[in-house]
């Protein structure tokens, strides 16, 4: 779950990692107040995709007069399609540098990791590699202070910049590891006066690990259908062609979709409802995919910890129950597969045993 | 000469008596798995499949030789469940549950290391020593026995795979499944160094995905140590530009993580990359 730039800077100031003095506001008149109690600010729209900077999403004022219109201007913008429902207003820091300082998990290392350089700002993805440090965290030892030496060292960083260092990255990590973190990210850190200040805060907090933290607010980019099927406990993805597809797995779904698009066709959706799902999920699934009115549907099943008859049984009932108009095309094979397809024969519904086959039938039917 | 386990490894069922654990330790047991006492607090004294049920994992220790121990249980208590197996001595843990936390996995694969321990998954179907002996969920009537090995990311695609290949004569060594999380006990250069010693296996499987860097890292090693042919498949090719994370996810990966980088990269190292499951197995006939 990724938070909003100001949740994220709520989190830093939990942790006494030092953040601009700031106001949230909801609407234009609500900045020009900000910038009258805050004097010089910046301000800067809350939405979730990056590169709002680049888009016009972060303006400066210095007037409240100017600071409404502004505001005003970035509520009426779109960002990737996000629109944002409120903005920060932030006291302006004098900023000698912009640095660079993030905590993630490095799933080749299996341990979190420090990203940190000298060359923070809006270009640090074309950070050239050596000037980027990356230092690992063993978990059963956790941050240690000659890790932060080193991290300087190899930056180039000593004396009173080594010294803040020492002071913040304990506070960033204990943050990262107590709230399940999956990304810490402080883009730029701004190297001030006054010491090292989070300008930015670029926090993502492991789904699985939600349940506990329940103190933290939840957040969903996803649209109303995605957020439907997060309801059910389904893997869901909205995408732009006509056929259903269905299938339990995530890898089998993916290799589904792939092969629907090698055929020529294009799929609507990515649905993987799981392994070992009742007849209740399985057709909860299949109504909600008959709910985004689409062409043709496509069912892959190979049971393995998902039965068969199960499925088929499913697919039966929301056939009898709500009526499916639309050609189908089923495959079925896998665990329980002789009282799977009986279920479904009674009901004159035909199936494949090969995805390759049922595939192909899917895409013959979309065209 | 099976690899991680063979028909005499003596093996654990910890969360043996929930719906899931159950099942599949009646499963494990007729595919010739040694299962020899299963743990659940607080249920101890109960038998399950006519296996032995304890309250702990030292308890089952006290009264039964194993090796390895499979886990089911609900995520939140995984961490627990297999520090406590680690803690007790055991050398090999399959990891079943999804959704265990990250921080919880890191944990798991940190402690596993200090104690020299192999950890599968987590959100994994598990290993077959086909024709031996499986710790797993897998489906028993695909995995018979014969010269592939396999090693998968993903779980039905597996299946898929290895149904497809038995449908066309063709048996396995091991298969093992790392998990479909992004932080996994074992990787994929781990199964390759194995089946590069196996003399049984003459070529690899791997079933990959987009996301990450493990396929890359795979292709490095394969091009420098890897004498076996290994065919590859890749699902994902159709999938819309991930979600990243930040930009800590971008400079992580460096470019790698698409389908295209990792199609060049198995390319490069030599590796046949089968556009469709389906033709994995005319691929590997072609270098049996």
């Amino acid at each position: 779950m990724k938070l909003y730039e100001y949740l994220g800077k709520e989190l830093f100031n939990r942790y006494d990692i030092p953040v601009p003095r700031s106001r949230l506001v909801e609407n234009a008149d609500q900045a020009g107040e900000a910038a009258a109690e805050l004097g010089d600010v910046v301000i800067k729209s809350q939405v979730l995709t990056g590169k709002r900077g680049k888009a016009g999403g972060i303006a400066f004022a210095s007037k409240p007069e100017e600071a409404k219109k502004e505001a005003s201007r970035i509520f009426d913008m779109s960002f990737s399609g996000f629109v944002a429902e409120k903005l920060l207003v932030e006291e302006k820091i004098e900023i000698e540098q912009e640095l660079y300082l993030a905590f993630t998990i490095d799933g080749s290392a299996r341990c979190p990791v420090v990203l940190a350089s000298l060359d923070g700002g809006m270009d640090v993805e074309e950070v050239a590699e050596e000037r980027m440090i990356r230092w690992p965290v063993d978990v059963s030892i956790g941050l240690q202070p000659y890790m932060i030496r080193e991290i300087c060292r190899l930056m180039g960083v000593s004396g009173d910049l080594q010294k803040e260092f020492l002071k913040f990255m304990p506070k960033l990590y204990r943050m990262f590891k107590e709230l399940d973190a999956e990304l810490a990210e402080i883009n730029p850190l701004a190297l001030t006066p006054n010491g090292l200040v989070a300008a930015d805060a670029k926090v993502t907090i492991d789904d699985d690990a939600l349940y506990r933290h329940q103190d933290l607010p939840r957040i969903s980019e996803k649209t109303a259908l995605e957020r439907k099927a997060e309801e059910l406990d389904l893997a869901y993805v909205e995408l732009e062609g006509d056929i259903a597809v269905m299938a339990n797995g995530a890898g089998i779904t993916m290799a589904t979709l792939d092969m629907v698009q090698h055929y020529g066709g294009e799929p609507a959706n990515f649905l993987d409802f799981g392994g070992g799902a009742d007849v209740e999920k399985t057709s909860q699934s299949l109504e909600l995919l008959l709910g985004t009115d689409p062409r043709v549907m496509l069912i892959n099943i190979f049971g393995g910890i998902t039965r068969c008859d199960v499925v088929a049984e499913a697919f039966v009932r929301v056939k009898q129950s709500q009526g499916i108009e639309l050609p189908v095309s089923f495959r079925l094979v896998g665990t329980n597969e002789e009282e799977g397809r009986a279920i479904l024969e009674k009901e004159g519904i035909k199936t494949f045993n090969s995805m390759d086959e049922a595939v192909r039938h899917a895409v013959e039917l979309s065209a | 000469m099976p690899i991680y386990i063979d028909e005499n490894t003596r093996v654990l069922v910890q969360g043996i008596t929930g719906r899931q654990g159950s099942f599949h330790t009646g499963q494990m047991l007729a595919y010739g798995t040694k299962i020899v006492g299963g743990v659940s607090p607080g249920k101890g004294g109960q038998e399950v499949e006519g296996v032995p049920v304890y309250n702990s994992t030292f308890e089952a220790l006290e009264n039964q030789e194993a090796k390895a121990s499979i886990l089911f249980m609900p995520a939140p208590f995984a961490k627990d469940a297999a520090m406590e197996a680690l803690d007790a001595g055991l050398k090999l843990l399959v990891l079943i549950p999804e959704s265990i936390p990250l921080h919880d996995a890191m944990e798991i694969t940190a402690y596993a290391n200090q104690k020299g321990a192999v950890i599968v998954g987590p959100n994994t179907f598990g290993l077959v020593s086909s024709g031996n002996s499986k710790i797993g969920i897998m489906p028993n009537r695909y995995f018979i026995p014969g010269p592939v090995g396999v090693v998968s990311r993903s779980g039905t695609l597996c299946y898929e795979i290895v149904g497809h290949l038995t449908d066309s004569g063709i048996g396995t060594t091991t298969v093992v499944g790392l998990g479909g999380d992004r932080v996994v006990g074992l990787h994929f250069i781990d199964v390759l160094k194995k089946f590069e010693e196996d003399h049984d296996t003459k070529a690899v499987i791997m079933i990959g995905e987009i996301g990450g860097s493990a396929e890359e890292e795979a292709a490095a090693h394969i091009a420098a140590h890897m004498s076996k042919p290994v065919i590859a498949y890749l699902a994902g090719k159709s999938a819309p530009p991930g979600k990243r994370m930040g930009h800590a996810g971008a400079i992580i990966e460096r470019g790698r993580g698409t389908f295209e980088s990792k199609v060049e990269a198995l390319n490069g190292a030599g590796v046949k990359v089968a556009d469709l499951p389906t033709r994995i197995s005319s691929l590997v006939q072609s270098v049996l």
